[in-house]
């Protein structure tokens, strides 16, 4: 069984954000960066437990510059096999989407995995282009999968509750939390990484229909009102008459 | 040249999220001077409440009685539907249905595709329209270049808004291809509304000590109405279901109001609430982060608050 798991970045949680240029571009100064938790703890997780069930191959995807190869690695200590990075820029999702489309044509995949989203873009646009491009079922925001025989059945969250889905390969999923439990890795298999291949290829350019123009951080807030906790019907008031949200 | 909406519905029945989408698609249609048109899929229960968000018609996609979303199965369909009217704008909600049609969309109908926007394109020449990045902690204008744009929109960007006249409904001439997939089961919880789509959210994180004390957060949220939500390590535990849990890696919602008890304010917690209109903030500690993202907040013993808040409520509602 071939499974692809694509993984991208983003900066930490707690990463100050910033822009420069007036606006026009993202200030990476002193950022750290991270792999984008779903793609770690869930999609990434759940490949492996597949292979390691069933037998087969989890190949890691990332498209980004060679400042990338520390996630890259990680992935691979995780349990990732081997892996393959497009050198770019990843300009946008349709652009992304375009290298994991080609790659997979050329490698035929039976699961590719995705996470939700990513935590600085929050698009979850790079699953659904892709599944498209590929004319393959995705299953969308899932917190489970399993496979028996040659069916796979899956979980996927929908708006208040969860929807069960059989579907059978190829399909793209995007993984959601409860799909897998995170792994951390150990001194072993962070060793035993390094000797794991990373293929470097070279992006298919794509053409560019949605541009970011500008960049902004939103106005703080003007501040906590405070009250005494005998004074709760004014804030009640407060909350009905002014704010009009109750 | 005219906006297609999608109006997703769940087991036959169209939710905020569709009348959402509607009513941003008729600003849009007005404010661009085209036309805005719906699409649905499958049998609609309330067709009537649908026909009033100013959508010129409802284009219906007849799919038997029983059909369950599928994103490969539904973009053809709709790419196909906007093909046949001249669609150039395609406008969904940004719900687990609208996100996985969209990148599927555009593709089909080689557009530009901008995810989760939360206001009207920009005055001017160009089509811009805004989102937030890093889960609130920034903002972006996204330019569209192409001719044809593909577009969901956040909850809550505009109040779902009926127009006064009634759509005209036409049953569509596009088929349905087969399914990608087999829908086996949907399981909602019944009786609440779901927290994506909550006006009011009452929170409740570590500072409750325990699950039995869940009691007072229960009483709060009937009174108001509310959904109760609560913090990961709070559904990690199993203190409260797994689907409660907001945050980076939980829900992320845009209610009206959310009121977060005991629960300190990281930062991972703040990317899935600080959209909310107003935040209340209930923590005995006053240093708590989370003060410094709320309105309005008591620094007290929640224990004590929590059930005079109730109070006030039910005094207010009562008046
Ligand atoms: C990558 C990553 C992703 C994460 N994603 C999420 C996420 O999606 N959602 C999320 O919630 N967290 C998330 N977390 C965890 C987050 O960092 C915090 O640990 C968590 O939000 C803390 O939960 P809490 O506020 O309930 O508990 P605590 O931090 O323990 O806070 C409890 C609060 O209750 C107050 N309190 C205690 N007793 C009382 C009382 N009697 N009366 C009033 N107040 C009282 C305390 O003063 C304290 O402020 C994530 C963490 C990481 C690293
Ligand atoms: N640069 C990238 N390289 C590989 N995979 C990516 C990249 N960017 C996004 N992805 C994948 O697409 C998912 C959704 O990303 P997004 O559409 O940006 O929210 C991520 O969770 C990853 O699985």
């Amino acid at each position: 069984m071939n499974l692809l798991v694509c993984i991208s970045k983003t900066p930490e949680t707690t990463a100050k954000i910033n822009f420069t240029d007036g606006g026009k571009a993202f200030d990476s100064d002193g950022v750290n960066y991270i792999m984008n938790p779903y793609d770690e703890w869930y999609a990434l997780v759940r490949a492996i437990e597949l292979k390691e069930e069933n037998g087969g191959e989890v190949t890691v995807f990332h498209v980004g510059e060679a400042s990338s190869d520390i996630i890259i690695r990680k992935a691979l200590s995780i349990g990732g096999d081997k892996a393959v990075r497009v050198n770019a820029n990843p300009k946008d999702s349709f652009f992304v989407a375009k290298q994991i489309a080609e790659f997979c044509k050329a490698n035929p995949q039976d699961v590719i995995f995705f996470g939700k989203e990513t935590i600085d873009y929050n698009g979850a646009e790079v699953g659904s282009i892709v599944s498209e491009m590929l004319d393959i079922p995705f299953v969308s925001f899932a917190s489970k999968l399993e496979k028996s025989g040659d069916v796979f059945t899956a979980e996927r969250d929908i708006e208040g509750g969860v929807q069960r889905v059989q579907v059978n390969a190829p399909f793209a999923i995007s993984s959601a939390k409860g799909l897998a439990e995170q792994r951390i890795p150990n001194m072993k298999s962070i060793m035993m990484s390094k000797r794991k291949p990373v293929d470097v290829v070279e992006p298919v350019d794509t053409d560019t229909k949605v541009e970011i123009v500008h960049y902004e951080t939103p106005p703080e807030k003007s501040g906590v009102k405070l009250f005494e906790m005998d004074d709760m019907s004014t804030l009640v008031k407060i909350l009905r008459d002014e704010e009009k949200v109750i | 040249m005219s906006v297609l909406v999608f109006a997703e519905n769940l087991k036959g029945e169209c939710k905020k999220g569709a009348f959402e989408a509607l009513t941003y698609g008729k600003m849009m249609a007005d404010k661009l001077g085209m036309t805005m048109s719906a699409v649905t899929i499958g049998v609609i229960n309330n067709l009537d409440e649908l026909a009033s968000y100013g959508a010129e018609k409802i284009y219906q996609i007849n799919a038997g009685d029983e059909v369950a979303f599928d994103s490969k199965q539904f973009a053809k369909a709709i790419a196909d539907q906007c093909t046949s009217i001249g669609a150039t704008i395609f406008v969904a909600a940004h719900t687990s249905q609208g996100k996985a049609l969209a990148g599927r969309l555009s593709v089909r109908m080689d557009a530009g595709l901008v995810t989760g926007v939360n206001g009207l394109p920009q005055d001017g020449d160009a089509f811009v329209v805004r989102r937030s990045l890093f889960s609130g902690k920034a903002l972006a204008d996204y330019e569209v270049k192409s001719n044809n744009k593909v577009l969901t929109v956040i909850g809550n960007t505009v109040p779902p808004a009926k127009s006064g006249g009634s759509s005209e409904v036409v049953s569509s001439d596009i088929a349905l291809s087969e399914a990608s997939m087999t829908v086996l089961e949907t399981r909602t919880v019944d009786g609440e509304v779901p927290l994506p789509e909550a006006e009011v959210v009452v929170s409740a994180g570590r500072g409750m000590k325990g699950p039995e004390n869940w009691g007072i957060i229960e009483e709060l949220a009937a009174t108001m109405g509310a959904t109760t939500a609560c913090s990961r390590p709070v559904a990690d535990a199993d203190w409260r279901p797994h689907h409660e849990h907001v945050g980076q890696t939980g829900v992320a919602i845009r209610p009206n109001l959310y009121i977060a008890i005991g629960i300190s304010g990281a930062i991972q917690h703040l990317a899935g609430v600080n959209n909310s209109k107003v935040i209340v903030v209930i923590n005995k500690d006053p240093e708590a982060p989370f003060f410094k993202a709320a309105d309005y907040g008591i620094v007290g013993d929640l224990f004590e608050v929590v059930p005079k808040l109730n109070e006030a409520f039910k005094e207010m509602m009562a008046s």
